[in-house]
């Protein structure tokens, strides 16, 4: 961005403040035009739009008009209560045709078998499943995993293999012009793992665009984004539908430490962080002497540092590489079982580390087992960092770029009072002046997630297909799911601000205007001009 | 350069009509100015393990505190390090840029880094892309401060590949992100009149700056899209991320459209677990390597004669542990090895001042130490390739103490030529 420009923005916006309220977050530099601007109040109309652009992702026709008829307060309070809530029919109807969300791993991985699991059975070395059709499935595909040399097969057989992977060929370039059920039908049989990760990444787009608990999605993608994993590394591909539904969902208005537990020990973030791995060193010499050429095995410190950094106390929370060090041994032992047949969480007290530990200065006695890392997120949870930290990111996803520091202490305070209650820090930040001010007016820029789900949302568009939407989010540099970094995505707008960022949503705002996006239909009488619309200036605010 | 003057008149006229093109443009068409210093930047995102890249094989301490992953020492074995100096080597799957080095156009610096002691993959990416270790208030980056104010300017002198503009190319003067020239443009030309003239007209001044960006450089890219690129001298581009956004860089460098910097990223290089396969040509790290020196060693070979006028410099944000972890991987370090590439180089040379693996030498114990600031290295192309005197005001608070001398003996001649 574009410092000259900025200063003038800063003299121009002085001057005519009032008018100019898009400007929040450059003028926020300033302490004293900053402060100013987070105690200017808004109007009952700003309100209404403004709970609506950033508690939900953004108005649908009509939401406006609701709104402000049930009142700001009341609908705030029902978004805090999701359950309160009736879901839309529509989005029920959506997720219960895709049949990866709801299963176990374990199910998941037996319904939509991994290669490993394909291999397992193609050599002999696990039995086929009972079910008839399920059978027939794991025959065709286990196919391709048995050795060439295995088995010569007669011509006409060899014809026929050709022929129905001909098919299955088809069907999977054919998929991304399916509907959502036609296709989740078709890759269950072809090619389970696209239809486990498409469903996912479908689901995602369809609850932000659908449902009625939206503040319970827009939290969901917050808390999900919080604690990345990432659905392209190995195993994770199969762990992340339930990591999602099971260890960041059910909290997002809960407990912090709750969540943390939950993250902490799901085989998603396991294997993503690579703590399933990590052993003592003890442990990890023993196994060694006993067999040399067994995988190598010992401390692995990735999880323990992300844990404090990202998780928690943040990087500037007073941890030292010390520290790391310790909390990497009070989690040795947390592992699963055969990540790739869909393990479950295990501690493997053999090779925990049982020595004394010292963990920001607190001490974990020696001989402790699965309670050492329990411990530790005792400790984390209920430090003064992990509280400003927390509400620092939620201030800043929820106000401003940067949030003002007095209602980031009062959050923070709610934290450590409700010990660390979500939904408690949430009423002080949504019932603060700060949040209903000029300030954080149309200050933040929309992710691209927020900005097509938006535009869908405002046009009232039909999806038969939701692949289309997530391929135009990747297009603006928010693949879903496929964050690699374990820090996720941006939470601060302006990072999304780029001529390639800009002109990807110009581009989807063109196709969704003329109906040019497979499988999502607007009525183009009445919404054309409002999808044109979605790729303007004012629109890639909320 | 016939395709060259065929892109400057179609883009002048595309862009202001005929007989009305800026300065900049008129100059580059009449080839008066002499062409412009290019500096092409690569960010190996996840702390890559330059001990593994280039190899130390002459030091005991690093095969035996990898018994699992180090590579072997040059030889016959597969997969062994390709010796450059009897101590140095490469990565056996850095073999397309052996000749270069033979060649003496490319030169790394071994044991770089910040001088800031975090391990956090976020911070110090983001001190390595501000150019400012340990000062986060930092809001612009020190590839967009190498840049100097002039009046005319092209709208793609400064170009991020991506879909999201580097932080290091953030700040006071314009930058485009763009994920490929081919597809940069609005798909219906009408629509995409009528949103120029609505970023045109935003109060929002971030929207209006980054949108005239934005259709400026679709203006100027129009001619160049209209033709297929084809790379010479038989280079051959690898398919990834990084061969995908050297290629386009390649083009914009020939077609002379007043490119000064570029800025490319490859992710993936936190290699926690099982770095190395069974043999050194296997594996997650063999694989980066192969695209980072396929894609370089293409570079390379595509811009023939031009690399005169440029260098390519890579890093990482730091290095990781001298020892290997339990899990045949390493953990977050410190010290790591940046690649030089140019036609003005004096290179076939490791430089930097080895500090040694012994426990008593590494930092903290653990860690490849650093003893020499990655500013030292970047400052010197910035002073010597770029001709930006004003070092401080593009890396701020630093004082630039012992420069590894790159450009060797050359450098002063090569500055005076260029200025």
């Amino acid at each position: 961005m574009n410092l000259k420009r900025r200063l003038k923005t800063k003299t121009f916006g002085l001057a005519i403040a009032g008018l100019l309220v898009a400007l929040g977050p450059l003028a926020a530099k300033k302490a004293v035009d900053s402060a100013t601007k987070f105690r200017e109040k808004l109007n009952k109309q700003q309100q209404v739009e403004h709970v609506l652009n950033r508690l939900s992702f953004g108005a649908k026709p009509g939401d406006v008009e609701a709104v402000s008829k049930l009142g700001v307060k009341k609908w705030i309070e029902r978004q805090l209560n999701p359950s309160s809530i009736v879901e839309n029919p529509a989005l029920e109807a959506k997720l219960a045709a895709m049949g990866t969300l709801k299963l176990s791993t374990q199910d998941l991985v037996t319904r939509y078998p991994t290669p490993q699991v394909l291999t397992a059975v193609a050599t002999g070395r696990m039995s086929m499943p009972e079910d008839p059709e399920l059978r027939d499935i794991y025959e065709r595909l286990s196919e391709r995993y048995k050795s060439r040399i295995e088995r010569k097969k007669t011509k006409g057989e060899e014809e026929e293999v050709a022929a129905k992977k001909g098919i299955e060929d088809r069907l999977r370039r054919r998929a991304g012009t399916m509907t959502t059920e036609e296709r989740s039908e078709a890759l269950r049989k072809t090619a389970p793992q696209q239809a486990v990760a498409g469903e996912l990444t479908e689901a995602k787009i369809y609850r932000a665009v659908l449902s009625e608990r939206q503040l319970d999605e827009v939290l969901a993608d917050f808390w999900f984004n919080h604690f990345n994993v990432y659905l392209d590394k190995g195993a994770d591909k199969w762990l992340t539908t339930a990591y999602e539904r099971d260890a960041v969902r059910p909290f997002v208005l809960g407990h912090f430490k709750d969540m943390l537990r939950a993250t902490a020990g799901s085989p998603a973030m396991l294997f993503y962080l690579d703590n399933w791995t990590s052993v003592s060193n003890v442990a990890g010499d023993k196994i060694k002497r006993a067999a040399p050429k067994a995988r190598a095995r010992g401390l692995n410190e990735n999880y323990a540092r992300e844990l404090m950094e990202l998780h928690t106390l943040g990087v500037d929370g007073g941890y030292t590489q010390k520290d790391v060090q310790e909390v990497a041994r009070c989690f040795t032992g947390w592992t699963i079982e055969e990540p790739n047949r869909g393990g479950k969480f295990r501690f493997a007290e053999r090779v925990h580390d049982k020595g004394e530990k010292t963990v920001l200065g607190v001490t974990i006695p020696a001989g402790g087992g699965v309670e050492d890392g329990l411990k530790v997120i005792e400790i984390l949870g209920s430090h003064p960092s992990t509280a400003k930290f927390i509400s620092r990111k939620l201030a800043q996803r929820f106000v401003a770029d940067e949030p003002p520091q007095a209602l980031v202490d009062r959050m923070a305070a709610s934290f450590r009072k409700s010990d660390g209650d979500l939904k408690a820090v949430m009423r002080t930040m949504l019932s603060s002046q700060e949040f209903f001010s000029v300030g954080a007016y149309k200050a933040k820029m929309k992710s691209p997630l927020e900005m097509v789900a938006g535009a869908l949302r405002a046009t009232g568009a039909s999806m038969d297909n939701a692949l289309p939407a997530a391929q135009a989010i990747a297009n603006m540099g928010q693949p879903l799911y496929r964050k690699a970094e374990p820090t996720g995505y941006s939470n601060n707008g302006e990072e999304w601000l780029s001529s390639a960022g800009l002109l990807a949503r110009i581009n989807f705002a063109v196709a969704l205007s003329g109906n040019k996006l497979g499988g999502i239909r607007i009525d183009q009488d009445r919404y054309a001009e409002q999808a044109k619309d979605t790729g303007a200036p004012e629109w890639q605010r909320r | 350069m016939a395709t060259r003057r065929a892109f400057l008149r179609n883009s002048g006229v595309a862009m202001f009509g005929i007989g009305t093109s800026p300065v900049w443009l008129e100059r580059a068409m009449a080839g008066t100015t002499g062409r412009k210093k290019i500096l092409v930047a690569i960010l190996q995102r996840g702390a890559a393990d330059g001990l593994n890249i280039v190899v130390p094989h002459a030091e005991q301490a690093y095969y035996t505190g990898r018994p699992g992953i180090a590579i072997p020492k040059p030889g016959s074995v597969e997969g062994a390090t390709i010796d450059l100096d009897g101590f140095f080597g490469l990565n056996p799957n850095l073999k397309a840029l052996k000749p270069i080095f033979d060649e003496k156009k490319l030169a790394m610096v071994h044991a770089c880094g910040s001088p800031d002691p975090t391990r956090s993959h976020f911070d110090a990416q983001d001190y390595m892309e501000s150019g400012t270790p340990g000062l986060k208030a930092t809001r612009d980056g020190w590839l967009n401060r190498t840049l100097s104010k002039e009046a005319e300017k092209s709208p793609i002198r400064a170009v991020s590949l991506g879909p999201v503009l580097a932080r290091t190319l953030r700040g006071g003067n314009p930058a485009v992100a763009l994920n490929s020239v081919k597809d940069f443009q609005v798909r219906d030309k009408m629509a995409g009149d009528d949103y120029m003239s609505r970023y045109a007209a935003s109060p929002d001044t971030q929207m209006k700056g980054t949108g005239k960006d934005t259709f400026e450089a679709i203006r100027l890219l129009e001619a160049l899209r209209k033709v297929e690129y084809k790379p010479e001298n038989g280079a051959v581009y690898p398919n990834g991320r990084l061969g995908t956004s050297l290629k386009q860089i390649a083009q914009m460098i020939k077609a002379d459209a007043g490119l000064e910097v570029a800025f490319a990223d490859l992710g993936g290089w936190d290699h926690h677990v099982n770095e190395v396969g069974a043999t050194a040509l296997i594996g997650p790290l063999a694989n980066l390597l192969r695209e980072f020196g396929d894609s370089l060693a293409a570079f390379y070979r595509d811009l023939g004669a031009r690399m005169e006028d440029v260098v390519l410099v890579s890093m990482s944000e730091f290095g990781r542990t001298a020892r290997e972890n339990g899990n045949r991987g390493t953990d977050h370090g410190h010290a790591n090895v940046m690649f030089t590439m140019g036609g003005q180089l004096a290179g076939g040379k490791v430089y930097g001042r080895w500090p040694g693996l012994e426990r008593e030498q590494l930092y903290e114990g653990r860690d490849l130490d650093v003893t020499t600031d990655f500013r030292e290295v970047l400052g010197e192309v910035v002073t010597q390739h770029l001709c930006q005197k004003e070092l401080a005001r593009v890396f701020p608070g630093f004082n630039s103490k012992a420069p590894p001398g790159l450009f060797g003996a050359n450098a002063a001649t090569t500055a005076q030529k260029t200025l």
